[in-house]
């Protein structure tokens, strides 16, 4: 199986695969505002409302505060850079991704982790108390969330023997309809460590003005401009990332193999079904959940940790011999 | 052509020049300046020397042997340089070089003070001696002398400023631990000697101990080297004792000298022990795993920068043994390639930890030297007032933190590699246990990015919180260098895996018979360790893009008329603008994971309503549960063995008297 057959092809892949999750990220919020709002008897934005606000945004001037310093304006775009570049490992629509061996499931992690690093440094920057405080919460979460996401990935590595994710797909598709006990956990972790690495409700509220309950507007809250619409994009681009990742570990089914267009097409129909459902589901939780006290989140981690350890020793014991 | 002799030439010509730089050293109780012209340019020499003659040693995959005529009259002094010693050796030097160039700006401050600078340069000339004498050595009588002389001198530079009480405190610790430390390792060397009869390393290779006495001598082995690299539960001495030593040294003592007891470990138990066991593999991979994750969860606490890092040394030396661990277990259930793969993880962690520990503790300095402070809770908003330094400490930082495309994300990949390849064991039990020591391996890399996050966080972003840090000033050109040529080596470190990869397989091809064949197969671009279709991992692609989207969209998005920059005073909701006082301390930082991890740490903390004042102590609960019962012990022992020591002279003829029979008694 030679993957270097047509160049060209496959440098049109890696550059347009993360572009079209790039493009597709700020319906899919719409999308999630859309059927909550349905969902508590509201009309709701149109669907083309974030792009709105994003062209807005990139068209206003920018504030920076007089105590930042250079940090804090070089980190929106490389926390974007950081995010697309993960993004870039994912495959969407074809396996045929050559991205995929330049950073594998656990780069892609670190990838994410460096875009969290510098969105918090931004965060302490301008030396308010509450940059600070969105910081330290960030920082809380992401110590009970990132190694739930990696025990996750250690799961389905474990049974595809590889950490490349191109390869754990299609060890996915070849198994076919496989019910392995050790996917449940680590999908019931993978849904919670999402929730909270996006923060959604109910680790944190995105629609929140509040500044006492805010995590991760807390550490946006200096930023402006052409600065905030680059952080507010990764974010977007975040949750469409860890929607897709789900969609790619769990539920493959649809993805083309190579760059058919009628198979591309039928992949692009798939994917966006699957990512629609997906975020009607995020919308029908967080219409019906309320947001947690700060100190129930390591709670609702450390569950996410347990599930995933739970995955990946059911995996050892039940599955190992397969 | 055979570079050994040559490579071994170049040791021994860093050891001439360390010992030089030591004679030299005693010049500064005359002449101050000889410190900085002669004592610390004789130690780069040496690290250029000692880095060279590693860097061949690994190249060449050569042994070289020699005997020197010193010692003992039955007992020469055996050296041996092997790509084993070859990784220490360039660990040393790349470190050295950047510490001696440091040094110079560094102790200037020391010219006027009343510690003496010739104490100094003596004894960091013999420290950096006995380091290099242990990593030559090849038998153990020279190994035990190098190894007091590196504990010994150490212990002087560490009571360097002798005049606090905290630091002599610190001091005395580190010398209890170290002599606990030798002791054990001294007996571990006698029973690996007892089989052959010999002290010589190359007679314990081919007389290596049955299965019972090899495990009694990894015990020992584990004690004294465990001690040395600041295992729990005997790492208390360390978070004391490095802080304390003046901040070059301290960058020694945590890059070098930690290492240089990896080092032992590894020549003791891959070369001495015979046959491993994975029974020692479990050990250590448990052992490694609860003191990563003790350690990084109490750097997370220290407010004082340099306990932070050293907190933070404890963390990544757990690491490197929980991948020793890892090669021990595969090694001992007959899978070399893997063992290779997780003994390459540890060499490559240990390397990493080196770089960026000697950056930060060099930076750490430069804060103390350009801010005069060294707590976090007084410190901040550094950046705007060192940047150059500022920049390499976030560097170091975000290597710490394992963030890819840095080096620190290297070795941490390459031990996540190993564990997942747990699938090949045989045994059920070690089936679970290695991927649960990944989890505690993950757990440990997301609370260190959040100790680093709040360490750079603190001290450089913000606003400064007292007003001598407001005044702090960018340190010389001589300790900027130093910091910048740490974080080329680390920057070649991070891009260039393959090429340390495939420096390194000559010591893993030595200790498990197996390289990393793979690990370049598909060009020096991709790290692919086990096979390409299983991991790989290309940093420089992973730089570049990232670089290439920053600037096109720093281009795209400049400022313009109709969408300029301002400045502005920060959010302040409307009421008093914020004061530095208003801003999350480093304390306040880490109070959430401090509240949810509390059965581990020994807090002592009250709130003063009247004066508006808030004390917190964060202590290690092992004091009161190992350390002060032992110490009490010890002490009635002592009190009881003072009821023999009246005072009267008669009562002393008499033990002497009676001991004198017991022995003629045994003789007869």
């Amino acid at each position: 199986m030679d993957h270097f057959l047509n160049p060209l092809a496959h440098a049109l892949s890696a550059l347009l695969q993360p572009l079209l999750l790039l493009a597709a990220a700020p319906l899919l919020v719409a999308w999630i505002r859309r059927v909550k709002a349905r969902l508590q008897n509201r009309r709701g934005a149109p669907l083309l409302q974030p792009y709105r606000d994003l062209r807005k945004l990139f068209a206003k001037e920018a504030v920076v505060a007089r105590t930042a310093s250079p940090l804090f304006r070089a980190a929106p775009y490389l926390v974007f850079a950081a995010t697309l570049v993960a993004a870039g490992t994912l495959p969407l629509l074809s396996l045929r991704l050559p991205s995929t061996a330049v950073a594998d499931a656990i780069a892609l992690i670190g990838l994410l982790g460096l875009a969290r690093f510098l969105l918090v440094l931004a965060g302490l920057d301008a030396g308010t108390p509450f940059g600070g405080m969105g910081a330290s919460r960030e920082m809380l979460v992401s110590t009970f969330a990132e190694p739930a996401l990696l025990l996750v990935v250690f799961t389905l590595a474990m049974t595809a023997h590889s950490t490349n994710l191109a390869s754990m797909v299609q060890t996915t598709l070849n198994a076919g309809l496989v019910l392995r006990p050790s996917y449940l956990f680590a999908l019931a972790a993978l849904l919670l460590v999402a929730i909270a690495e996006c923060g959604r409700i109910p680790v944190d509220n995105p629609a929140t003005h509040l500044e006492l309950t805010m995590i991760h507007e807390g550490m946006l809250l200096e930023y402006s401009g052409r600065h905030l619409a680059l952080m507010e994009w990764a974010a977007q681009l975040k949750l469409a990332l860890f929607a897709a990742l789900i969609v790619d570990l769990f539920l493959p089914w649809g993805i083309a193999a190579g760059f058919a267009p009628g198979a591309l097409a039928r992949a692009a129909l798939a994917l966006a079904l699957k990512l629609g459902v997906l975020g009607a589901l995020l919308a029908l939780a967080e219409t019906v959940l309320a947001k947690m006290r700060l100190f129930r989140v390591p709670g609702f981690l450390n569950l996410a940790f347990l599930l995933a350890l739970l995955g990946l020793l059911s995996h050892v014991i039940l599955e190992a011999a397969t | 052509m055979n570079t050994g002799p040559l490579a071994l030439s170049l040791a021994g010509a860093a050891v001439v020049a360390a010992l030089a730089s030591a004679a030299s050293g005693l010049l500064a109780t005359r002449w101050p300046r000889t410190l900085s012209w002669l004592a610390f340019p004789l130690l780069a020499l040496c690290g250029a020397a000692a880095l060279a003659a590693g860097l061949l040693a690994l190249a060449g995959a050569s042994t070289t042997t020699a005997i020197l005529p010193l010692g003992l009259p039955w007992l020469p002094w055996h050296v041996r340089l092997d790509p084993l010693s070859g990784v220490f050796l360039l660990i040393l030097g790349v470190v050295l070089v950047p510490v001696a160039i440091y040094g110079p700006g560094y102790t200037r401050v020391f010219r006027n003070g009343r510690d003496s600078l010739a104490a100094l340069g003596v004894f960091s000339g013999l420290f950096v001696t006995g380091m290099l004498g242990v990593l030559l050595a090849d038998d153990a009588f020279l190994f035990m002398v190098a190894w007091e002389l590196m504990s010994l001198a150490s212990y002087f530079l560490v009571t360097f400023q002798h005049e606090v009480a905290e630091y002599r405190r610190a001091a005395f610790l580190y010398l209890l631990m170290a002599h606990i430390a030798g002791l054990a390792i001294l007996l571990a060397f006698g029973v690996l000697a007892a089989r052959g009869g010999s002290f010589a390393f190359a007679v314990m290779r081919s007389h290596p101990p049955d299965a019972l006495w090899a495990s009694v001598a990894f015990a020992l082995a584990l004690l004294g080297f465990g001690t040395k690299a600041g295992l729990l539960p005997l790492h208390l001495w360390l978070p004391e004792a490095h802080p304390a030593a003046p901040s070059h040294i301290s960058a020694l003592m945590s890059a070098v000298m930690l290492k240089v007891a990896v080092y032992g470990f590894i020549r003791v138990v891959f070369e001495l022990l015979g046959p491993p066991q994975w029974g020692w593999g479990v050990t250590l991979v448990l052992v490694g795993a609860v003191t990563a994750v003790v350690g990084v969860l109490f750097a997370l606490q220290q407010t004082d920068l340099k306990r932070l890092l050293a907190y933070s040394s404890v963390e990544n030396l757990g690491i490197v043994f929980l991948a020793l661990g890892l090669a021990l277990i595969f090694l001992g259930s007959g899978h070399p390639a893997l063992a290779a793969l997780a003994l390459m993880a540890a060499l490559y962690q240990a390397l990493n930890h080196a770089l960026l520990k000697g950056l930060l503790f060099l930076g750490a300095g430069a804060v103390l030297h350009g801010a005069h402070e060294r707590n976090l809770d007084r410190l901040g908003g550094l950046q705007r007032r060192m940047p150059r330094t500022g920049l390499c400490f976030l560097i170091g930082c975000m290597g710490m933190a394992a963030l890819p495309p840095l080096n620190g994300f290297v070795s941490e990949w390459l031990t996540f590699q190993a564990a997942l390849q747990a699938w090949q064991l045989g045994s059920g039990l070690l089936r679970i246990l290695v991927p649960v020591a990944a989890a505690a391996l993950a757990l440990t890399a997301a609370l260190g990015a959040a100790a680093f996050v709040r360490a750079y966080g603190s001290a450089f972003l913000g606003r400064a919180r007292t007003r001598h840090v407001r005044r702090a000033h960018e340190v010389g050109a001589g300790m900027r260098l130093a910091q910048a040529l740490l974080v080329a080596a680390c920057a070649a470190a991070a891009l260039l895996p393959t090429t340390v990869v495939g420096l390194f397989a000559s010591v893993t091809r030595q200790l498990t018979g197996a390289g990393l064949d793979q690990a370049g197969s598909r060009g020096w671009l991709w790290l692919t360790p086990i096979a390409p279709n299983v991991a790989s991992y290309a940093p420089v692609p992973i730089l570049l893009v990232l670089a290439l989207l920053g600037g096109s969209l720093v281009w795209a998005l400049r400022p313009s008329r109709q969408a300029p920059v301002r400045r502005a005073d920060p959010w302040d909701c409307g009421y008093a603008p914020p004061t530095p006082r208003m801003q999350y301390s480093a304390a306040g930082f880490a109070q959430p994971i401090r509240r949810v991890f509390a059965m581990v740490y020994a807090l002592d903390e009250d709130t003063d309503a009247a004066t508006a004042t808030h004390r917190l102590l964060v202590r290690d609960r092992l004091w009161g549960w190992l350390y002060a019962p032992l110490g009490a012990g010890l002490d009635r022992v002592a009190d009881f063995a003072r009821r023999a020591q009246t005072g009267h002279v008669r009562r002393y003829l008499s033990w002497s008297l009676i001991t004198l029979l017991v022995l003629l008694w045994i003789i007869s």
